[in-house]
């Protein structure tokens, strides 16, 4: 247990040692260290924001599908009105053409009638005037009961 | 063993000299092995025969053992981490790379909690010292008659004093801890000027306000605080090799079992495998310790204290 020279031998070979990892071990690992912790955090990070990402598409694309199906249900819901809407329409317009041949038709009748009716009328003043000429033979004057037999015709 | 022919007090006595290089003054009288004195005729620098003469050389040795040991252990572990260092990618770190950075990581959360100045110095000191004392604390786990036998079949020299364990020698343990006292002055010096060192050793513990008084408490504070600052590497440097040498010390002391007979060789066996098991907690822990306290010291001579602002 002599103390000697190895003591600053070794204080020497500590120095060095000390020098040498502060200048080629120490800083290149730390280096490599710190650059690597920063990657991690990094990959982290973006993992965490493509998780968030892929949240958000997640809920948007619900949104859209939801979106879709109610503009798709709006769409089934106003052209089921519109096929009501023109069975209806239709309808009436068969209503109001019905109603209007028919009601043609009635005064086509009814005109067909006057018209008979004018024409028994004539003919029966002409029947009535000619009858009453064979009964009276040919007495009466056209001119002077003219008036008399067309009163007769009217009240026909 | 090597034992046969020894008895246990000088085959412990040889397990406990280094393999000292030193220079023997004029008039030394040197016992050669057949018996005869040899009167040296002048100064030399010759290699320690017996443990006396390493002790005869004064500071003027060195211990070839020791040096050899730390330096090339010092470079194991450089080259290792240099050689990793030079490779380093911040990819999948794979293999030894894996466990450097988990050396260089607990490291660096060591000096993150106890340093909080700047000072890039601190951290790769810190790593030095841990893996360093680590490596030359383990060889305390090679059994003890390994490699000093080896020594002495590679010198031929049946009585080549061959140390293993750096740690063990106190030279090792305190040349580390004044390199780190120096280094302690040494930043105190530049982080507060001379005048702050001189101050930190003559202005505390004790302080008044009136000068006179002061005048008074100067010597008292500076002999309190050079105790203090002493202490430190002392305290610092002993410890590790108390602690080392002491494990050493047991193991050769079991090892000097196995000369005798097959039972007490069994049971010393397994004693030596106990005390290695146990041992391993302790060459961490006095590693461990050794950095702490030295990233502690460094920290203390960072820290600029509230007074010094005043004066």
């Amino acid at each position: 247990m002599n103390i000697n020279l190895t003591l600053i031998g070794q204080s020497i070979a500590f120095l060095f040692f000390i020098w040498f990892s502060y200048a080629f071990v120490w800083k290149a690992i730390r280096a490599a260290m710190d650059e690597r912790e920063k990657q991690i955090a990094d990959g982290l990070e973006a993992a965490d924001r493509a998780g968030r990402d892929l949240e958000l598409a997640q809920e948007k694309a619900t949104k859209h599908l939801k979106e879709a199906k109610a503009e798709a249900a709006g769409i089934i819901e106003s052209a089921n009105k519109r096929a009501n809407q023109i069975v209806d329409e239709a309808k009436e317009q068969a209503r109001t053409e019905a109603d209007r041949i028919k009601t043609a038709a009635q005064a086509e009748v009814e005109q067909e009638v006057n018209r008979a009716r004018e024409q028994l009328r004539a003919q029966v003043a002409t029947l009535a005037l000619a009858g009453a000429e064979k009964v009276l033979e040919a007495s009466v004057d056209e001119a002077k009961h003219k008036e008399l037999l067309d009163k007769l015709a009217a009240q026909l | 063993m090597a034992g046969e022919t020894l008895t246990a007090t000088s085959y412990i006595q040889h397990h406990l000299t280094n393999l000292t290089y030193g220079k023997l003054p004029e008039g030394y009288e040197r016992q050669n092995a057949d018996g005869s004195v040899e009167v040296l005729s002048q100064d030399t620098w010759t290699l320690a025969h017996t443990s006396q003469e390493a002790s005869d050389m004064g500071f003027m040795a060195i211990h070839l053992d020791s040096m050899f040991w730390s330096v090339f252990l010092g470079f194991v572990f450089v080259l290792v981490f240099a050689r990793v260092a030079s490779r380093i990618h911040s990819g999948v770190p794979r293999g030894l790379q894996n466990f450097v950075e988990m050396a260089i990581d607990f490291i660096d959360k060591q000096v993150k909690d106890s340093f909080h100045h700047k000072n890039a110095m601190i951290a790769p000191m810190a790593l030095t010292i841990f893996v360093w004392i680590l490596l030359m604390n383990t060889m305390d786990l090679v059994p003890v008659d390994w490699l000093p036998h080896l020594a002495t079949i590679v010198s031929g020299d049946p009585h080549f004093f061959f140390k293993v364990v750096p740690t063990t020698d106190p030279n090792v343990t305190l040349g580390m801890a004044f390199t780190v006292f120096g280094l302690m002055i040494y930043f105190t010096i530049a982080k507060k000027g001379f005048m702050g060192f001189v101050k930190e050793l003559t202005l505390h513990p004790f302080h008044a306000e009136k000068w006179y008084i002061n005048v008074i408490l100067v010597p008292i504070n500076f002999a309190l605080e050079s105790i203090s600052w002493i202490s430190k590497p002392i305290s610092l440097g002993l410890r590790l090799f108390g602690n080392l040498y002491a494990g050493e010390m047991i193991f050769i002391l079991i090892a000097t079992m196995f000369s005798a007979g097959l039972v007490l060789g069994l049971f010393a066996g397994v004693l030596q495998w106990a005390w290695a098991v146990f041992h391993i907690l302790v060459i961490v822990l006095q590693a461990f310790v050794f950095m702490v306290l030295t990233i502690v010291y460094m920290a203390m001579a960072h820290q600029v204290e509230e007074e010094d602002q005043f004066h």
